[in-house]
């Protein structure tokens, strides 16, 4: 296997991040707070005042305590990034998230793996949002075309009274591989909790998506939102569930795949439970094609046919 | 710049269009009056080649050229464009980046203009998504402002009035003016006598067969003084 030296391996994370689309003066700005992990190894941790990152390098990965402070508002999203460079390789990410009562703030995670031809990514997650914190999290991933890697995060959040956890999970640029997407989330009084999962899955992509959200607590809002395209022979099975388990808690399922072919498979199973009178919660699912006349609206504009579908797939995973 | 030659359809054996006969000018803003059911959205996907409609005899020449047998792209790339009466709303996708993709090439830094022209304002609208949070006339307008970013040769309006209210109505008909000022031929397809008055010409449908070709005021006494009483559901008495 291909060795790097440290400075090789940060280089190289940047480089792999760029080339994604990144924008590589944010993991470069020492204004930024940031997370960089490369296999096993902590290449950068720049907190910033409020927040709190101790790490811990294992055998196969690192252990990180994530903290932000009782009341503190971090102002600049904190960048975590996620990844091997090598072709084959595991690495396996525990995270132990505390985001105190009255704290605010906004993560972007990019995990990347360009050269994966046989590497798994695992992340175990127990994040708790204390009352009336923010957490926004986005976790977006660059693959390369191999599609070789098998991606497994888990999540089990904790939403305080009035907290708030906004999640999206994007995957859709190069090959998915395997995903076993698994996020439960349970929320207390007026908490609110939103999961947002966008993949496009091609070749013999395998995906596996369970978005579970508890209403707990009285008031206590939940969405479980995702949205899929398939191609070639890509399968795919969402899971979305919401229970409604207090007076008032309202939920929501919206699940929509798109297939674009005749190989791939979608299925989608939601589940919608209510154990109190006044809690209510709805699901939507869909599973088709791409609809033609939102095709031929583009081609009527000069764009040609796959032009059209793409600027769609593109539009959906946004 | 369009010749429609004897032009037909038939679907499931029943005739929809009928032999029809038509010519739009070059800047020429044709209207084609019609009751519902006649044929009006119809022409509109056989000429733009959408909804998988291919005529069944005639034919259709754009600028000297056949066009029946091109795909939608073909014919959007040799200028012809299409408005639909309900247009796709499409997740994701932003007002600015359907603007951008309907202009030509090293024209969408101007973008805004074309929905100040339908009376929209950018800093409100540009981005936003074209979905469900728009409403039926703002999807509409926009529909207009994106045809009028693409400068076609030739823009197939489809019932663009229904579902603008009142005060927005002259704004659409400016609108299909200034395409016109800017050099599109205009097939204005409507029910509405109102919308007719901005075209040069007006032919009224029936039955999927155009039956008279005139003058817009005259026309559409003559289409309100017969077609709007007339017993004869798409059997044309004339």
């Amino acid at each position: 296997m291909v060795r790097y030296s440290v400075e090789e391996e940060y280089k190289g994370m940047i480089d792999a991040y760029h080339k994604a689309g990144g924008d590589r003066r944010v993991l470069k700005s020492k204004d930024v707070a940031k997370l960089v992990v490369h296999e096993n190894k902590v290449l950068a941790n720049d907190g910033i005042k409020g927040l709190k990152i101790d790490t811990e390098e294992t055998a196969s990965g690192v252990s990180v305590n994530f903290t932000v402070e009782k009341g503190a508002k971090i102002e600049r999203p904190v960048h975590l990034c996620f990844g091997l460079l090598p072709k084959e390789g595991l690495q396996e990410i525990i995270m132990k998230v505390d985001a105190q009562d009255d704290s605010e703030v906004s993560v972007v995670a990019h995990c990347i793996f360009p050269n994966a031809v046989r590497v798994i990514h695992k992340m175990d997650a127990d994040i708790n949002i204390g009352n009336n914190a923010r957490f926004d999290y986005k976790e977006t991933h660059y693959h390369g075309e191999d599609g070789g890697i098998e991606v497994i995060p888990k999540a089990r959040v904790k939403v305080g009274k009035g907290g708030v956890w906004q999640s999206t999970f994007a995957l859709s640029q190069g090959l998915v591989g395997r995903l076993d997407y698994d996020f439960e989330v349970f929320c207390q009084e007026k908490a609110v909790a939103e999961l947002v999962v966008k993949a496009y899955g091609r070749g013999s992509d395998d995906i596996k998506i369970l978005e579970k959200i508890y209403l707990e607590g009285k008031g206590a809002r939940g969405m479980a939102k995702s949205r899929l395209v398939l191609s070639d022979k890509a399968r795919a099975e969402v899971r979305g569930e919401t229970y409604g388990n207090a007076p008032y808690a309202r939920g929501h399922v919206d699940c929509m795949e798109l297939v674009n072919g005749t190989e791939a498979v979608a299925v989608a199973i939601p589940i919608v439970s209510v154990t109190v009178d006044t809690a209510k919660v709805t699901h939507e699912a869909a599973i088709g094609s791409i609809d033609r006349k939102q095709v031929e609206t583009l081609m009527a504009r000069g764009l040609d046919e796959n032009e059209a579908v793409d600027v769609i797939v593109r539009g959906i995973l946004k | 710049m369009l010749v429609v030659e004897n032009l037909q359809l038939k679907l499931n054996g029943n005739s929809i269009i009928n032999g029809l006969d038509l010519h739009v000018g070059k800047g020429e803003i044709h209207g084609i009056l019609g009751e519902n059911g006649t044929g009006k959205t119809t022409i509109a996907n056989l000429i733009m080649g959408t909804n998988n409609y291919r005529s069944t005899g005639g034919r259709i020449i754009f600028e000297g050229e056949d066009i029946s047998k091109l795909s939608v792209s073909e014919r959007a790339k040799r200028g012809i464009t299409l408005a639909w009466q309900e247009p796709a709303r499409v997740e994701g996708l932003t007002v600015r980046d359907y603007l951008s993709l309907s202009s030509k090439k090293g024209q969408s830094d101007r973008i805004e203009r074309y929905l100040l022209m339908v009376g929209m304002e950018p800093a409100q609208y540009m981005d936003r998504d074209i979905d469900a949070t728009l409403s039926g006339g703002e999807r509409k307008r926009i529909e207009m402002a994106s045809v009028l970013a693409m400068h076609p040769k030739l823009a197939i309006l489809d019932e663009p009035d229904s579902g603008i209210d009142i005060v927005a109505l002259p704004l659409l008909l400016n609108g299909i003016m200034e395409m016109n000022r800017q050099g599109s031929s205009v097939l204005l397809i409507t029910h509405s006598e109102r919308v007719t008055e901005v075209a040069h010409r007006v032919s009224i449908l029936c039955a999927g067969k155009i039956i008279s070709t005139g003058a817009p005021l005259e026309t559409s006494q003559w289409f309100k003084n017969n077609c709007l009483t007339c017993p004869h559901i798409n059997e044309p008495a004339y």
